[in-house]
């Protein structure tokens, strides 16, 4: 297991290192030019060259993604363009923000699809099953930012509950409906796979109640992919989050990057995009991980015959 | 010991089991032969209300708690375990329900053990997960959890058909043993008339949901009545 899991590890090097290449290049074949935001239009062509050249803006884009690798290889992402802030602080200091909105958010999701969908699938058919299934096409048609706007405009706006920017509830609300829909579905397919299995026949023929039918012969293996669909599902928290942090004006790191990308603030960008990046790219290692751990098929190296 | 009128199971349009009526008297071995789709498995399933007829009766005699004293194994020991559920979890789990040895842990394990010893597989298999099982030996995991609740009757829906032939005759001499030793009855599912000669004292055709004829397994094997009967006879290989 150990071994497995250092030999993932190591395999994430190049991956992050592709998806900087990429992410560096496209960023550049977007039109604009960050100087155009930050300096006066009026100033002498000559100190905008010289701000340029100290951004190092002036040399080809492949020897600034150099440059910017071997920086960034001993952490080092440069400053802000706009702050002058070390881009790591900047992230750090918002970071907090977004994981609170995220972390509920994702416990929430597991804790209403896991029962839901397992309910639909035993129950198919019924009113239960209906209601969740039209809701849940309706979640996952409705894009996330209109639900932001429509919760905004009920709780916020009409009823004046909850205030419509600065305050987590309606924000983590819109973020679990978008990641939940999809969930609910994936739990009551994969646990009405399980329920066609013979060995819930075989369950059945041996006398066991219903309950321990479904909920320790089912359930345990209805579990499986989960596990690996919420991993997979992390890069979709991720760009709610950008979304969803910006209608509700939350000042976390998907609010932190849309603005980088307006501003066309390279060092930020690309900061904000690395570490998304590690961030998803250890959630799918975990979620491999968790997959070993529940399917005892799938043992990488322990002594199971 | 179980006695089938006029049952009927309709699915949708299949008449899966269309007005059967037929006995299985206490200690014997009933064959009950057809080709796929028959509506075998069905009347196996009806048999042990694993699923509800639309009409008719069957009648059970000496018989208290159908989940304990009627078991099936199954056909293909691939999918009927759990690949999540240990051997001796998946054998030991009806024991406790249906109170065959006090439930305490010492007492199941050894109960596990002798059922384990009486399909002939080694006593640490007992930790194992399915998968680390070979074909035939999941089949006689399959026979120790029918047998895991002391049943008396015993239905066997195809137990060898999916096992190579070497090993096919392996598991049937098992399971003759068996029955003797435990004073088993049998009813027999199979669609070749080779392995039903060799395992039954009486034989039933079906064919699309009617039972053809029953008689003993030297009259059908010898003197079949029914054509359709002669036509199994004449494709099945001679064991």
């Amino acid at each position: 297991m150990r071994k497995f899991f250092f030999k993932r590890l190591l395999q994430l090097i190049p991956l992050l290192i592709g998806i900087s290449l990429i992410s560096f290049f496209v960023m550049h074949l977007a039109p604009g030019d960050p100087t155009a935001l930050f300096i006066d239009p009026n100033v002498d062509p000559g100190e905008l060259a010289r701000v340029r050249a100290n951004w190092g803006l002036d040399q080809p884009i492949p020897v600034q993604y150099i440059k910017w690798l071997w920086n960034a290889v001993r952490l080092d992402f440069g400053r802000s363009y706009m702050t002058g802030q070390p881009v790591i602080g900047e992230i750090a200091e918002r970071l907090p923000n977004t994981l609170i909105l995220m972390i509920p958010s994702y416990i929430l999701t597991l804790l209403i699809c896991i029962p839901v969908g397992v309910y639909s699938a035993v129950k198919k058919g019924g009113w239960f099953d209906n209601t969740f299934t039209v809701l849940s096409f309706a979640g996952m048609s409705i894009p996330t930012f209109w639900v932001g706007l429509m919760l905004m405009l009920l709780f916020a706006v009409q009823l004046d509950w909850l205030p419509a920017t600065g305050n987590l509830v309606l924000p983590l609300i819109t973020m679990t409906i978008g990641s939940l829909a999809g969930l609910t579905r994936y739990q009551r397919a994969a646990m009405l796979e399980v329920l066609n299995q013979d060995f819930i026949r075989t369950a059945r023929a041996k006398g066991l109640p219903e309950r321990v039918v479904i909920f320790k012969h089912a359930l345990r293996n209805a579990l499986i992919p989960i596990v690996t669909i919420m991993g997979l599902s992390l890069p979709d928290l991720f760009g709610g989050a950008f979304i969803i942090e910006t209608i509700f004006a939350w000042p976390g790191m998907g609010r932190l990057g849309v603005q980088a990308i307006f501003s066309r603030n390279y060092p930020l960008i690309m900061g904000i995009v690395m570490f998304s990046a590690l961030l998803i790219v250890l959630g799918n290692l975990f979620a491999d991980i968790g997959y070993a751990l529940v399917d005892p098929r799938i043992r990488y190296e322990k002594n199971d015959k | 010991m179980i006695e089938v009128k006029e049952l009927k199971k309709y699915f949708g349009v299949v008449r899966a089991v269309d007005g059967v009526s037929l006995a299985v008297e206490s200690g014997e071995s009933l064959g009950l032969v057809g080709e796929s789709g028959s509506g075998k498995s069905t009347l196996a399933r009806l048999i042990l209300k694993l699923i509800e007829p639309d009409s008719g009766t069957i009648n059970y005699d000496g018989i208290k708690n159908i989940r304990k004293d009627c078991q099936i194994v199954f056909q293909d020991p691939q999918t009927s375990l759990n690949p999540r559920i240990r051997i001796g979890e998946a054998i030991g789990e009806p024991m406790a329900i249906h109170k065959i040895v006090e439930n305490r842990k010492s007492k199941i394990e050894n109960r596990i053990k002798d059922l384990l010893d009486m399909v002939k597989l080694p006593a640490e298999y007992a930790n194992r997960y399915p998968h680390a099982l070979s074909g035939g030996e999941r089949q006689r995991v399959g026979i120790a959890r029918a047998l895991a609740g002391e049943p008396r009757f015993l239905v066997l829906d195809e137990p060898v058909s999916s096992l190579d032939v070497t090993i096919q005759v392996q598991i049937l001499d098992l399971l003759k043993e068996l029955k003797r030793k435990l004073n088993l009855t049998y009813l027999f599912i199979a669609h070749d008339l080779s392995t039903i000669g060799y395992m039954c004292d009486k034989i039933a055709v079906m064919r699309a949901g009617k039972i053809l004829e029953i008689g003993t397994t030297e009259l059908i094997l010898s003197a079949p009545q029914d054509p359709y009967t002669r036509q199994l006879l004449e494709s099945s290989p001679k064991l």
